[in-house]
């Protein structure tokens, strides 16, 4: 018999449905996993051994008692802990929520719980989600299970690193830039961005608000596609959420995965690693993706070269975007209500224990990112910056609306290196920047758009990014699902079997 | 420290007002602008909040489609053109009493753009410009405790109530005023008497100003007589009675008259009313402006409004103020002096409401400005707080025309209602007041007059006709003016002459 914290949650599902394991018995697979691995790997900032092992007898009861369970009932899932979580700790990797317990439940957060899984812990993080490394979390590194020595990408490092290296089955993660899929594409994991508004925002410790999305992070795309069914859909706490019902992604991976794309019309964007747009991007990176992409030709795809100029533009317009967002959301940590609170001992006025707290409870990107955003919004530069930023945004939008009048998916590499060593960036700020440039464009456009493994370079994952029209979220998995239902067909296994670790821990 | 201040008939000697108002409007609405959280006004501090109005980490906003309603209709009735593209804004600054480091308010995408409103001041009528009417979040109130007078200052900590942060508040600002001269602080006052009246009739709030429903910030600034430039404004914070609006504008033409005869500059400031002494005192400068940061709300989606819903909204707006003012006036035939009468008495809509329970319009008016104003008075309270109302009002007037009773006996019917008698007639009946008719006690009483007076009998006998009211007298008073004077004085003269 298999690891149970190896297998996918598909199949974790049909066995604990159809009684051959329980709850319990799987929720320890994977505490005893995050006891033996966690202290090297990081992954997590809060466990709750107890409360999970609860909650997963009570499910178990339920099934005892006959109850109608729904599909995920008993199975455990990791939250990045930048989702609010009632009673449970919340920090979004930062100092200055330490110890804080939220008295709410983020509507995805809910949604999950509705839905019968079981929380095993809360995920590392960049602080506030801003990074590509979760370097930045003020409490931990995390490390990637594929190599202790290199990042899991960031933000949602922690989720990536708990799935790939066996702590979660899937776990939540968000993505403002390409916090999802590029943590997915360095730790060989699926991670999907949904169309902005496509799942609810509410009780998401806000990043960037017209760019932050929740999704799922998985070991297959199915996985990925039925986690994406239990959060999706219409919140009426969330005005940004769209009144749509929730999409049926899970029925596009199960019909990708008959690897049949006749039909579909494949572009490729030359300003994401193409001819003359490859500075920086990995030979390895570019070839496995070219690969992929005569992949897709052979299952009948009909494959073009696209041109989106304006992309080259993404990353500055991101730059001053997400942080003039973000100096404003994160105004509200100020030590008043909640959190850190510094200098209040008599000998401070009002203004100088909000600035001790945002001093001492800030970390140096957020402050970065914070002093960049509030300059972005002054008066005599917002239109130089946040108005520019604001159009070139548009400019985006249109060649996104361009390129799709004449194919139904644009693809690229999902990052374009594999993990770098820990360490290796921290003091280069654009260089950790342009570990985003080619998540950024549908993140600006509020796009969807998938990560999927495509392959070893060096001896590390490599992402396979798949862009589609806002809601057109089933093109992503169903392409997705063709692409790795054919590589583990050639490869014989899945990719993730090949991760190291796993098998000297095994 | 108490400013030099010039005579207020001088400073119009060399100075010409120029004033400017924003008002702030509580809405009415059962919750917040943001979230679910109840509006009553009292309730234990901070019993009133949830994550959203606390701005709690995650939390987001969704807006009360009430409010926005509301602040359209206030657009419509201040003739403002209604945007049909409008968005909320950040405004960003740090604050205990604003709970997520920005306050959402509107920018240059306001819902309502351009009105006016006319007020009169001594028959005089001035147009008073509307910029714009937007639509935002209140803050949370902070106590200070410790301190001698609730004030900061002396104070050894300071907590804050977040029950009022996220009421939805309307913010009315307008065009700044020129050419009110003399007239600047009385004008300032109808502008706000007038806008409360409207915002009356729309039922938006209860605009209870003691309660902070409504809320003035009065700008004011002086220029030479004859100069084309505006002088530097101040902006008087939080001026929040009618009085006192009028009392801040007179106040600062005096002070800042008094700083420019002494050849300094007004500083551009806000400032603090006080209203015992009715002066005003520095606040925060306004010389280095605070830069707000503002940008678009990225949490909330633009609100457009739909044409036919605004028709809709314009179609359905009630009879507003000015508008009943006019058609009254023409109805009811009064010339201009008597209807500024009956508004400044706040007897307009009571006089209104009698004619419609079925007075005529002179004994409405009669009986409202007469009798019971001098009964209000007596009593220093206003008409509409005394304990009778303009259907019984009414029911009086038609006891008087019906002969069933006499002024005066209407005025002890009053008398009985006021004191929570009941409605006239039922005084009437329970007090025993209506006119006696050729009753046999009356009879009786004629009778027994002329047997007591026969020498009165004898003057009129002989031609002095007229003394026949000292018989009617007495039978008055015997009756305690329960009698028809002219039906005494028929059954009297059948008998003497």
């Amino acid at each position: 018999m298999s690891d149970l914290t190896t297998l996918d949650a598909a199949e974790l599902g049909r066995r604990l449905t159809a009684g051959e394991l329980s709850s319990v018995e799987l929720t320890r697979a994977y505490l005893d996993r995050i006891t033996a691995a966690d202290e090297v790997l990081g992954a997590y900032l809060h466990v709750d051994a107890e409360a999970a092992l609860a909650r997963a007898g009570e499910i178990d009861a339920a099934r005892s008692a006959g109850d109608e369970l729904g599909p995920l009932a008993g199975l455990p899932v990791a939250l990045k802990d930048v989702f609010v979580t009632e009673g449970v700790p919340t920090t979004s990797g930062s100092k200055i929520l330490e110890g804080w317990r939220p008295p709410y439940d983020a509507t995805v957060a809910a949604r999950l719980k509705d839905a019968g899984t079981v929380l095993l812990g809360k995920t590392n993080m960049d602080e506030f989600a801003m990074g590509s490394s979760t370097e930045n979390s003020a409490y931990r590194p995390t490390r990637n299970p594929w190599d202790p020595d290199r990042i899991p990408g960031g933000s949602s490092g922690g989720s990536s690193a708990a799935v790939a290296g066996g702590l979660a089955p899937w776990a939540l993660g968000t993505d403002t830039g390409g916090s999802i899929r590029q943590p997915a594409a360095v730790t060989g994991l699926v991670g999907h961005k949904p169309t902005y508004g496509a799942v609810s925002r509410y009780g998401l410790i806000a990043f960037s608000s017209s760019l932050d999305q929740a999704g799922p992070m998985a070991r297959t795309v199915l996985d990925a596609a039925v986690l994406h069914e239990a959060i999706g859909g219409h919140d009426p706490r969330d005005s940004t959420s769209i009144d749509a019902p929730v999409p049926v992604v899970a029925k596009a991976a199960r019909e990708g995965a008959h690897g049949d794309l006749a039909g579909l019309r494949v572009g490729v964007v030359r300003e994401l690693g193409g001819d003359g747009h490859s500075d920086g991007y990995d030979a390895g990176v570019l070839a496995r993706v070219r690969e992929t992409v005569e992949l897709l030709e052979g299952m009948g795809a009909e494959v073009r070269e696209v041109s989106c100029p304006s992309f080259d533009l993404a990353l500055p317009a991101y730059y001053l975007i997400a942080p003039s967002e973000a100096s404003s959301n994160l105004a509200r940590f100020d030590g008043m209500r909640f959190g850190l609170r510094a200098g209040d001992d008599g000998s401070h006025d009002l203004d100088e224990v909000m600035s001790l707290t945002r001093e001492q409870g800030f970390g140096p990107e957020v402050k970065r990112r914070i002093i960049l955003g509030t300059y972005a919004l002054s008066a005599g530069y917002y239109e130089a910056y946040y108005g520019q930023a604001q159009k070139v945004r548009t400019l985006i939008t249109r060649d996104f609306t361009a390129a799709f009048d004449g194919v139904d998916v644009l693809v690229s590499p999902t990052s374009p290196t594999v993990a770098w060593p820990i360490g290796a960036r921290v003091d280069d700020p654009l260089a950790m920047y342009a570990a985003d440039l080619c998540t950024l464009p549908a993140s600006l456009a509020g796009l969807p758009a998938i990560s999927v493994p495509c392959g070893l370079s060096d001896g590390l994952p490599v992402g396979f990014q798949v862009m589609a029209p806002a809601l057109a979220d089933d093109r992503c998995y169903r392409v997705a699902a063709a692409v790795e239902a054919a590589l583990d067909t050639t490869r014989g296994h899945r990719l993730l079997d090949e991760l190291p670790t796993r098998t000297a821990a095994a | 420290m108490s400013d030099t201040l010039v005579d207020f008939d001088e400073v119009l000697t060399r100075y010409e007002p120029v004033i400017g108002l924003e008002t702030h409007v509580e809405l009415g609405t059962a919750s917040k602008m943001f979230c679910g959280c109840s509006t009553t006004f009292g309730a234990e501090p901070n019993t009133q909040t949830c994550p959203v109005c606390l701005g709690l980490p995650g939390s987001l906003p969704v807006v009360n489609a009430a409010a926005i309603e509301a602040t359209i209709r206030i657009g419509l009735a201040l003739g403002c053109r209604i945007a049909t593209w409008s968005r909320f804004a950040r405004k960003n600054y740090f604050y205990p009493d604003i709970p997520k480091g920005f306050q959402t308010s509107q920018y240059d995408e306001p819902l309502c753009i351009a009105g006016h409103l006319d007020v009169e001041v001594d028959g005089e009528t001035h147009r008073v410009e509307i910029e714009r009417v937007h639509l935002e979040e209140d803050t949370g109130k902070n106590l200070h405790v410790g301190g001698a007078t609730g004030r900061i200052h002396g104070a050894s900590h300071s907590l804050v109530d977040f029950n009022r942060a996220g009421i939805p508040l309307v913010e009315i600002v307008t065009r700044p005023i020129p050419g009110t001269g003399a007239q600047a602080p009385e004008v300032a006052k109808a502008y706000v008497t007038e806008l409360r009246e409207i915002l009356l009739a729309l039922g938006v709030s209860e605009v209870r100003m003691e309660q902070g429903n409504l809320r003035c910030d009065v700008n004011t600034s002086l220029a030479p007589v004859g100069s084309l430039e505006w002088g530097t404004r101040t902006e008087t914070k939080n001026v929040n009675s009618l009085r006192s609006v009028e009392r801040s504008v007179r106040h600062e033409m005096r002070r800042q008259a008094a700083v420019l005869d002494a050849g300094q500059r007004v500083l551009q400031e806000t400032r603090h009313f006080h209203e015992d002494s009715g002066s005003t005192s520095p606040g925060r400068s306004k010389e280095e402006a605070t830069d707000y940061r503002y940008f678009p709300e990225p949490d909330l989606v633009p609100v457009a409004p739909d044409a036919e819903w605004v028709e809709k909204l314009t179609a359905e707006l009630p009879e507003l103020p000015g508008a009943r003012r006019t058609r009254l006036q023409e109805e009811w035939g009064l010339s201009a002096t008597e209807m500024s009468w009956l508004t400044g008495a706040g007897a307009l809509g009571l006089v209104d409401a009698t004619v419609a329970a079925g007075a005529t319009p002179g004994d409405a008016r009669k009986w409202w400005l007469g009798e019971l104003a001098r009964r209000a008075n007596d009593a220093g309270v206003e008409l509409a707080e005394l304990a009778i109302t303009p259907r019984q009002v009414a029911e009086l007037t038609a006891l008087v025309s019906a002969g069933t009773v006499n002024d005066q006996l209407a005025r002890q019917a009053l008398d009985g209602v006021l004191a929570g008698e009941g409605d006239p007639a039922q005084v009437v009946e329970s007090r025993g007041l209506a006119v006696l008719g050729e009753s046999d006690e009356l009879v009786s009483a004629v009778e027994a007059a002329i047997a007591g007076a026969p020498d009165v009998v004898a003057k009129v006998q002989g031609g002095k006709v007229q003394a026949l009211g000292a018989l009617v007298g007495a039978v008055m008073k015997t009756t305690r003016g329960k009698a028809d004077a002219a039906t005494v004085r028929r059954m009297l003269e059948e008998r003497v002459l």
